[in-house]
């Protein structure tokens, strides 16, 4: 589904990946993990679009797209969804209007009929039971005041709505507490999928508790380092990254 | 003596005598002084605070026509309906400059609410009106008000007794019906007692294709525990020139609350006036322009904080496209006894060419020193991480900017109380951010086109 290949992203002239390689097939559940300031968000911005993102070297294939040539938009609109770390807060634009703008756009590009608004009301009635927000949400603007937790829920709530084929998690489980973490959790889960694919991206073990992962991946020094199955979480929960640096720093890895 | 000094002054020896007086020979005098205290300050201009960059001197016209009597009495509705679902108003029309009714006196219903054209108010009941038909300080303000008192015509009086709390909102629809270029004074005089609530539509539009002069001004007057929601819009004709001043005298613990969004004129100037003159009063002033073309937009607020423990709190906000232009002077005056004053005041603009302009000068003088204030003003483009945020959703790029812009807007409209009101307002700035409506005939709120919620083209 997704194929990264010797990716580079430079932001102002400062080379932060260095050759990514990653191939993530439809079912499947990755999550990468590594230690501040290694490029992790830099990866989910680059494949997301985001203008300051120079892309120096490499190509990212989406079913079968060159991801590189087409406008933020138009990834969205292909099935690419990023949760951010830090959701920016709208003042003014309410999560409804957001929302039903957001998939009608996404509806007319793949040639479907937008939702009136009944119709979508239905829709996002459904899709806050995932996540468990309240009907209040819908006049609320775009995270606006919302807690920490409330942006991360708000986040999975409009991937639960734009249902995308692939969804990159940028730090999702941060600042979350055990009820809140619950709850995001079963949101990405019930992403899941035999045509979807979750690339999670994490600091932490304690999410891939609730999500388990195919592959964990450590990115390091704007590469990846190391890929392994499920326990290498496991291990980097216990070991830290000091010696994943050690081996590296000794050509190792 | 400017051209347009000499111009009203020869406008007011030809006309003198016909101007009406309700009646009353005092109103004659008090024209005669305003007269002579305009031609000592005439129009103001750069020598002026908040003037310097005003292009009033350079758009006045020296042909204006100044109609002395009434049209013929028509009924509104064969020629203006105001169509904002579930509103209901009482509404006090004004065809051309003059109150239009079929009968010759005021409104009381059965609160003793009176409602009615000035004139009639003043026929009808001198003692209430006169003592407050002078402005109170005439020679304080620029000329624009003598100018009106001057030569006012005609204008709305609403009066709400102790504690009446009036359900019904009152629409004041200032209609500009002719294609000559009139030259309007409206007077209007808004009185609430004690504890008395009201809220007030104020909508000044053009039927047809006009270039007149409407220069208004607005006493409002609310006694201790009174509340007023005041609502002023227009879509006026771009040849016209608007300029409306509305001055507020507050008691103890009132509430005034204005909202003033201005679509289209050629020339549109709000000034507020806002005298907080008795402990726990407060002001809430919220304020939208979207401008285009070659409009232009002048926003005047003055605070007065005059006594200790008032509030007040001001949100402008204006989008000027192409070659458009804005103006805000914002003034928080905090005398020496105005203690434990809070007074916020916040100015945003969003430019969208590089040839729209805006001056904006948020202006504290106090004196007091138990005081909480502020005042900010921006000037700037569309949030680039906001824009990136609605796109990574799929929504094309200029959808998310009507967006933005939209919510930036609708900061203001929210604050509207009334909800059809608010879901109307709403709906013509979402228009007018399409370039909708600057060739709307009839008042927008007329207009009756059924949006989804989203953006779409």
């Amino acid at each position: 589904m997704l194929r990264i290949e010797d990716l580079h992203v430079s932001i102002k002239d400062r080379e932060i990946l260095k050759g990514v390689n990653l191939n993530v097939k439809a079912g499947e559940v990755h999550a990468i993990m590594g230690p501040n300031g290694t490029g992790k968000s830099t990866l989910a911005s680059a494949i997301a679009g985001k203008s300051g993102y120079e892309v120096t070297q490499g190509s990212v294939w989406f079913k079968g797209k060159n991801l590189l040539e087409l406008s933020v938009e138009d990834r969205a609109r292909e099935g690419v969804f990023i949760g951010f770390q830090y959701p920016v807060e709208i003042p003014g634009v309410s999560i409804a209007n957001f929302m039903r703008t957001a998939l009608n756009e996404v509806r007319k590009y793949r040639g479907l009929d937008p939702l009136n608004g009944a119709q979508f009301l239905k829709l996002m009635a459904e899709k806050q039971k995932v996540v468990e927000l309240t009907d209040k949400l819908s006049t609320r603007s775009v995270n606006e005041g919302f807690s920490g937790g409330e942006k991360k829920r708000n986040e999975i709530f409009q991937m639960a709505l734009l249902d995308p084929y692939l969804a990159i998690l940028d730090e999702t489980d941060s600042g979350l507490d055990i009820d809140a973490l619950r709850i995001v959790a079963n949101g990405i889960n019930h992403l899941r999928g035999e045509d979807k694919a979750i690339i999670v991206i994490t600091h932490y073990q304690r999410l891939l508790d609730y999500i388990v992962p195919d592959v964990v991946h450590v990115l390091f020094d704007g590469k990846i380092v190391m890929s392994g199955p499920k326990e290498l979480a496991l291990e980097l929960e216990k070991r830290g990254y000091d010696w994943i640096k050690e081996e590296y720093e000794q050509g190792k890895l | 003596m400017r051209a347009f000094t000499q111009f009203i002054k020869q406008l007011f020896e030809q006309n003198g005598a016909k101007y009406p007086d309700g009646g009353q020979p005092s109103i004659c005098e008090l024209r005669k002084n305003a007269l002579a205290l305009f031609m000592q300050k005439e129009l103001p201009d750069k020598r002026i605070q908040g003037w310097q960059q005003s292009v009033l001197n350079k758009k006045v016209r020296t042909d204006y026509i100044q109609k002395l009597v009434p049209d013929p009495y028509r009924p509104l509705e064969e020629y203006f309906k105001c169509r904002v679902q579930d509103l209901h108003p009482t509404v006090l029309p004004i065809s051309n400059g003059w109150y239009i009714s079929e009968k010759q006196e005021v409104s009381i219903d059965e609160h003793g609410v009176i409602t009615g054209g000035l004139l009639a108010a003043i026929c009808q009941f001198p003692e209430l009106v006169l003592p407050l038909l002078p402005h109170p300080d005439l020679a304080a303000e620029n000329g624009l008000v003598a100018l009106n008192e001057a030569l006012f015509n005609d204008g709305v009086f609403i009066y709400v007794p102790d504690n009446v709390k009036v359900e019904k909102p009152a629409q004041i629809v200032s209609l500009m019906n002719t294609t000559d270029s009139l030259l309007v004074n409206n007077r209007h005089i808004i009185v609430l007692g004690k504890n008395a609530e009201l809220s007030l539509i104020q909508c000044d539009d053009s039927i047809q294709k006009e270039s007149s002069l409407t220069n208004n001004v607005s006493e409002i007057y609310l006694d201790e525990g009174a509340h007023l929601h005041y609502y002023k819009t227009e879509n006026k004709d771009a040849d016209s020139l608007l300029l409306h001043h509305v001055f507020v005298h507050q008691k103890q613990s009132s509430t005034f609350i204005s909202t003033a969004i201005t679509f289209n004129a050629g020339y549109t100037c709000n000034t507020f006036h806002v005298n907080l003159n008795e402990p726990f009063a407060e002001a809430k002033l919220y304020g939208l322009y979207l401008v285009d073309k070659e409009q232009i937009c002048d926003n005047h607020i003055f605070v007065n904080h005059a006594a200790a423990d008032c509030r007040s709190y001001q949100m402008y906000k204006g989008i000027m496209d192409d070659e458009a232009m804005a103006n805000f002077h914002g003034h928080i005056l905090v005398a020496p006894d105005s203690q434990r004053t809070a007074a916020f005041q916040t100015n945003k603009n969003l430019l969208l060419t590089d040839k729209a302009h805006v001056t904006t000068k948020p202006f504290l003088e106090i004196y007091a020193d138990d005081v909480q204030c502020s005042h900010g003003a921006t000037v700037g483009q569309l949030d680039e991480e906001a824009l990136y945020y609605l796109r990574t959703r799929g929504i094309g790029e200029a959808t998310a900017n009507r967006l933005l812009m939209f919510a930036f807007a609708n900061e203001i409209v929210q604050n509207v109380e009334i909800e059809a009101l608010r879901d109307r307002l709403g709906n013509m700035v979402q228009h007018r951010l399409h370039g909708e409506l600057n060739v709307c005939a009839q008042c927008m709120l007329n207009n009756n086109i059924v949006f989804p919620i989203s953006l779409e083209e």
